[in-house]
């Protein structure tokens, strides 16, 4: 994954590889399944989002095997960011400007590496309750073979499976909100891979500086 | 029920009142099951199965009396066995009918998210309504009796209907009419209310049964199936009849704080990040920024 080039010939910066970008629609595209659905289970104002996607039935029948599929996208996440994604010591000065962050003033902003602190929450967020969702779902999925004296079981997973899915709707309002309308460029990046030199430079500059280093450095 | 159809409330251009208005009429249906004059026979597991149409499946012998561990989809009506050894050494044989309690509020409805496949009829009945049905089982958490069964065949969750289809045309429920110690009873609720009570005192003045009464649990609001036990003190005696049943908290806490929380926090953040445009609107990347040599600033 690392071992593409990232300053590209064009002037580029190759922000996420293919394997990222297809690891990350993954997760992306399972998630938004999921979310419609979960949604319409959740609340009856919302159930005719389970009749516009083929049924309730098909969604019930299809939510947990596309659980499985988000489970997947996430442990292969997981294996390629977990490292990335660790905390560093300059992420509470990071956290502690995050008004700065709010207003757009991004020059008061202390340098973020590849992973910016919130990204970092985003990613830790939805792992862990993924995790939760996962393991809650699957009570959910065949709560006919748990005993009746267990019944507590089902009763816990239908809670923490509603409390997951809240945290996961947060960080997905914030996520999309930050990767189209608020952060340009940062949707592309997904999409196509690549950002500019100055955008880099601007949201990620301590990984810019890394990546001019090690260019250098090779030459 | 059905009698709800043809009493007139208002009647155009009459003088005085209509004809039977005041009148107290109840709706309200209730089975009663009265322990104490069970001989477990099984003739309503079987009534049961020919009215709905099931037919007669494998049996699980587990050292009693008792046709399966318990209710299952296609098998709605189930006598439970416990031979209960009381203090003085002495036995008994305790059989109860088990089936839907039809709650007054029933913990299967409130749990269930799909539109219409449970309904509460005005008369009592908690129905199933499974060409609504998704299957998804949420009502088997919800429910404090074990009483819905999912079908792995039709992936849909079935239960006792208390023969709605036949009360509503005016007749009992195929276990009542099958009884033969008429230990089963159906009527208003009021009426079995007071037989259960007469009964429940007439075992604890004539029988010896100083804890008897009436199993009607105020947990779910009552319940439309109520039970004259032997010993009232100890429900679970009676093939682990709960003792307080209730709607799940944790069921009640998801549908009814979490889900409006939830609705107000999901509702704030799509206002929320929205007003942030508003007020602060994109971070855009002036490409300027950057020296022509990509050094950086």
């Amino acid at each position: 994954m690392t071992r593409e080039p990232y300053l590209l010939p064009n002037g580029r910066v190759l922000r996420y590889s293919f394997h990222e970008r297809l690891i990350h629609w993954m997760a992306g595209v399972s998630y938004v399944y999921l979310l419609l659905t979960g949604l319409a289970f959740w609340t009856p104002w919302l159930f005719w989002l389970a009749v516009v996607l083929g049924g309730g039935t098909s969604a019930r029948e299809l939510h947990p095997w596309v659980g499985v599929f988000f489970a997947l996208a996430i442990c292969f996440m997981f294996n390629m960011w977990g490292r990335q994604m660790r905390e560093t010591p300059s992420d509470k000065a990071w956290w502690a400007s995050i008004g700065h962050y709010i207003r757009n003033e991004d020059e008061k902003m202390p340098s973020a590496d590849r992973f910016n602190p919130g990204q970092k929450l985003l990613f830790w967020g939805f792992l862990v309750n993924g995790v939760l969702l996962l393991l809650s779902g699957l009570v959910l999925w065949f709560p006919q073979y748990i005993p009746w004296n267990l019944h507590l079981v089902r009763q816990i997973a239908v809670f923490v499976h509603a409390v997951c899915f809240l945290f996961t709707v947060a960080l997905f309002i914030l996520h999309v909100y930050m990767g189209t309308a608020m952060e340009r460029g940062a949707f592309g990046s997904v999409i196509r891979g690549d950002v500019s030199r100055a955008w880099a430079n601007k949201h990620h500059h301590s990984w810019y500086r890394q990546l001019l280093r090690d260019s250098a450095a090779k030459e | 029920m059905s009698q709800a159809a043809t009493e007139i409330v208002r009647i155009s251009g009459h003088a005085g009142a209509p004809p039977g208005a005041g009148l107290n009429r109840e709706y309200q249906v209730c089975k009663l099951v009265d322990t104490t004059t069970c001989i477990g026979c099984k003739a309503c597991e079987v009534a049961c199965l020919e009215w709905n149409g099931y037919t007669f499946s494998q049996t699980t012998f587990d050292n009693s009396y008792q046709t399966m561990p318990e209710t299952a989809w296609n098998y709605w009506n189930l006598i439970k066995f416990n031979e209960h050894e009381r203090e003085d050494g002495t036995m008994m044989l305790l059989m109860r009918k088990d089936q839907c309690m039809h709650c007054e509020e029933p913990g299967c409805l409130v749990a269930c998210p799909a539109d219409g496949a449970i309904v509460q009829y005005a008369n009592g009945i908690v129905d199933f309504q499974e060409a609504n049905c998704i299957g998804c089982g949420y009502c088997m958490s919800g429910c404090p009796f074990n009483i819905p069964k999912f079908s792995p065949t039709a992936r849909k969750v079935f239960k006792c209907t208390l023969c709605n289809d036949r009360v509503s045309q005016g007749l009992e429920p195929a276990c009542i009419k099958a009884c033969p110690t008429g230990c089963l009873h159906f009527g208003t609720k009021s009426e079995m209310k007071d037989l259960a009570e007469t009964r429940a005192a007439q075992l604890r003045t004539h029988s010896g049964h100083l804890d008897a009464g009436v199993y009607d649990p105020p947990g779910v609001g009552g319940t439309h199936v109520i039970y004259v036990l032997h010993d009232a003190k100890h429900p679970e005696l009676y093939g682990g009849l709960p003792r307080n049943p209730r709607i799940p908290p944790l069921v009640g806490l998801w549908k009814k704080p979490l889900r409006w929380l939830g609705n107000l926090g999901i509702l704030a953040g799509v206002f929320g990040v929205f007003v942030h445009y508003l007020r602060f609107g994109p971070k855009i990347v002036k490409e300027d920024e950057l020296k022509p040599d990509g050094e950086g600033l």
